[in-house]
């Protein structure tokens, strides 16, 4: 393996050379995740460069880069003028200019991204969830079976998978802690996010693009933009993924112009295969409590989850099993960048993130699925749903599939009305 | 209920009569956040001279031991709860909740980001001290508080709060010198199941604030300088921050051991209660691992020119990544 002049560090297919010398890493999507993602990569003080950015805002683009120059400096931030890439279709170039990618725009992207940075084959971190609709999943699933068969590394920002008090719970139930798991209830309810107001001039295009949260092709309700994380969790107990939905939903306190079509509570049963149900319950309501976590009950115990460093593991009479240390825990955002770069540097294979993160992805969309029709439906009812919500064209005069009604509101589903799948 | 006029003139009158430094209306009273029912108590914390600091600590920063002169201020009997934070966190909440319309300077206030996490980190809202703020965003709070109120709020500097907290005394604990003691005045990490209590819940200190200890740190206005009481003023003693970390919070909290704990402890801010904010820049209002950090509000007895109160709220935060 030695003497070649190597184009790209990871050119040997299946199995990696170590790379030459730094390893060059473009971002696509350079907004608070995006570029959070690159200083992650930086801090991990592996030789990197980033070479390119890519995002539909020149405005945002700019804004980010001038963070990450200005924290890291010419020697780590070469980004040519001709390497901002912005609009539609600066991703493909910004992938080929790189041996790592970040993907991290809104998710409605992903699927086109993760297809692209797969077919050139790159190493990637994306960001969760994966995609908003059945048709984006169907896409990412292909492209992750592509990604094995070429030994691409794929990390997703499902952190909660790089954060120890849920590695070392999670492995104690899964060898038997508290017995079989038989339920559980996953919460993401607190008041909710940003609003982007529609300013003069801006296309419909441009007004969805910037206010995005509210808009289902780009973000897919909270409960998948959001909520994943607690949903990922169950599916991790439970070392499966549901095979039916049921669930009711709507819009009770969130119901603006700018708002778009999202609703502000879903809950729903998820039954899995031995017939045991998780509740799952995400709501946006300022004012009222706040509650993200993840409980399970099994039948020798329970055990409680958080994002705060919970790991407790609790037999029926109330002996405690497992009580993960809360302090000086790692960032498991800055963990998965550690252990991804640790990895790309020794040129080895050894994260498939991206199976799990579509299933888990798509275990949400089942959910608002079932909201958004007051409908039960299973597993493969929801895989095989043919509504894409993608607009045919992507382009800043081209109209997205929703519009809003002359009186600038938004339609929105309307369960027993809407169809779904 | 009075109407919107009748409360403004009350308040016009408060400010005017509040330029007299022997004003005999200068007593407790409680301040409605207009349009809302949320209500919160403060109470005159008269003019004095104290001895700031302790010349016996093992802490280097609390001395050398000075006298300090404290013009008169209110201060808050509770630490800043989530039932009033949130109305400012929120401008949708607050338009649903006000019996009225909140008015155009209001509507314009920039607020916070609505956070990526949990900020009340499952520890309950109601009757709790709101958390995690950063001291802009504590700031601002005070600035949307004078915007609905005209009544100029802000935090105290770390001068006023130590001469608050000790109430008069001049030993360890303003009830005497044995930490024992302290949890029938505070939640402090012996008893507080590592959580925020709800404020108001032990005893107050002898001038009537509770919680002055523990259940939550609070942010004052000055820069952090461990070499500061070597050279402050003895009038009005305050250390305008210029730089972003670290700034000083007093108090202790729920988290806090017993032990560490005293009138003179000087806590400080941290960029590690922002280590796990996954964005950059990092926020500008938040503190996502800091559950054990919030605020009491103080308003001076004859407040700063308007020119002056314009200048404390409109600081500019500095860019944190």
């Amino acid at each position: 393996m030695t003497g070649g002049v190597l184009a790209s560090p990871f050119i040997l297919p299946g199995a990696y050379a170590a790379p030459a010398n730094e390893l060059k890493l473009a971002v696509i999507g350079c907004g608070g995740r995006g570029t959070g993602a690159v200083f992650q990569a930086m801090e991990t003080g592996h030789p990197i460069k980033l070479v390119a950015m890519a995002d539909a805002f020149r405005d945002r683009l700019d804004s980010s880069h001038k963070l990450i120059l200005d924290k890291y400096g010419a020697s780590k931030v070469a980004v040519d003028d001709d390497m901002k890439l912005t609009g539609f279709e600066g991703y493909k170039a910004a992938i080929a200019a790189a041996d790592v990618v970040i993907l991290a725009t809104p998710p409605g992207f992903r699927p086109m991204h993760f297809e692209e940075a797969v077919k050139q084959g790159k190493q990637i971190f994306m960001e969760k969830p994966v995609a908003t609709d059945a048709a984006g999943i169907r896409r990412v699933l292909k492209a992750a079976e592509e990604a094995k068969a070429k030994k691409l590394n794929v990390v997703v920002g499902l952190q909660r998978h790089y954060q120890n008090n849920y590695r070392e719970t999670i492995k104690r139930i899964h060898d038997g802690a508290i017995g079989d798991i038989t339920g559980g209830q996953v919460y993401w309810n607190d008041g909710g996010v940003w609003v982007k107001e529609r300013k003069p001039g801006q296309t419909e295009m441009e007004y969805q693009m910037r206010n995005w949260y509210y808009f289902n092709w780009l973000c897919g309700d909270h409960i998948t933009e959001q909520h994943v994380h607690n949903i990922d969790v169950a599916n991790w107990v439970k070392q499966g993924y549901p095979v039916k939905a049921e669930g009711t939903g709507g819009r009770q306190v969130r119901t603006s112009k700018e708002n778009g079509e999202i609703f502000d509570h879903h809950i729903v049963s998820f039954t899995y295969a031995d017939g045991s149900v998780i509740h799952s319950e995400c709501r946006h309501f300022p004012g009222a409590a706040n509650r993200v976590d993840e409980s399970f009950q099994g039948t020798k115990g329970k055990v409680y989850m958080s994002g705060g460093n919970h790991g407790v593991l609790t037999d029926w009479k109330g002996n405690a099993l497992y009580n993960h240390p809360r302090d000086n825990q790692p960032n498991p955002y800055q963990q998965e960048h550690d252990e991804l770069w640790a990895v790309l540097m020794k040129g080895e294979y050894k994260f498939a993130d991206a199976e799990n993160a579509a299933k888990s992805t798509m275990t949400s969309i089942m959910g608002r699925y079932a909201t958004y029709s007051g409908k039960p439906l299973t597993w493969d009812e929801a895989m095989n749903g043919s509504v894409d919500l993608f607009p045919d064209k992507l382009d800043w005069d081209a109209l997205p599939k929703l519009l809003p009604n002359s009186d600038g509101y938004y339609p929105h589903a309307v369960p027993g009305k809407t169809k779904v799948i | 209920m009075c109407n919107t006029k009748t409360k403004y003139l009350v308040i016009g009158v408060v400010m005017l009569m509040s330029f007299d430094d022997n004003d005999s209306n200068f007593e407790s009273y409680t301040q409605k956040i207009p349009g809302t029912q949320v209500i919160f108590d403060l109470i005159p914390i008269q003019k004095g001279t104290f001895r700031m600091g302790n010349d016996d600590s093992k802490n280097l920063d609390e001395k050398p031991v000075h006298e300090v002169t404290i013009d008169p201020f209110w201060m808050a009997t509770h630490e800043v709860t989530w039932d009033a934070f949130e109305l400012f966190l929120d401008k949708n909440y607050e338009l649903a909740i006000s019996e009225e319309p909140i008015g155009a300077r209001v509507d314009g206030l920039s607020r916070p980001s609505l956070p990526y996490l949990d900020m009340t980190f499952g520890m309950g809202k109601e009757g709790k001290p709101a958390v995690g703020m950063t001291q802009y965003g504590a700031i601002q709070y005070c600035h949307w508080l004078f915007l609905k109120t005209g009544i100029f709020y802000r935090l105290p500097t770390e001068a006023e709060w130590e001469y608050a907290a000790k109430a008069g005394s001049d030993t360890r604990f303003f009830f005497g010198d044995d930490p024992a003691v302290l949890q029938e005045y505070a939640w402090v990490s012996e008893n507080s199941k590592e959580s925020t209590q709800k404020v108001g819940t032990k005893k107050p200190n002898p001038w009537g604030l509770f919680d002055i200890y523990g259940n939550v740190l609070e942010w004052t206005y000055d820069q952090y300088d461990p070499e500061f009481y070597k050279k402050s003023e003895t009038s009005n003693p305050k250390n305008p921050p210029l730089k972003l970390y670290s700034r000083v919070v007093r108090g202790g909290s729920f988290a806090t051991d017993s032990d560490e704990l005293s009138a003179t402890k000087r806590f400080r801010s941290s960029p590690d209660w922002k280590r796990i904010d996954p964005q950059i820049p990092k926020s500008q209002w938040w503190f996502p691992e800091a559950p054990f950090l919030g605020l009491r509000l103080v308003r001076p007895l004859n407040p700063p020119s308007p020119e002056e109160i314009n200048v404390y709220y409109t600081q500019s935060p500095i860019t944190d990544y």
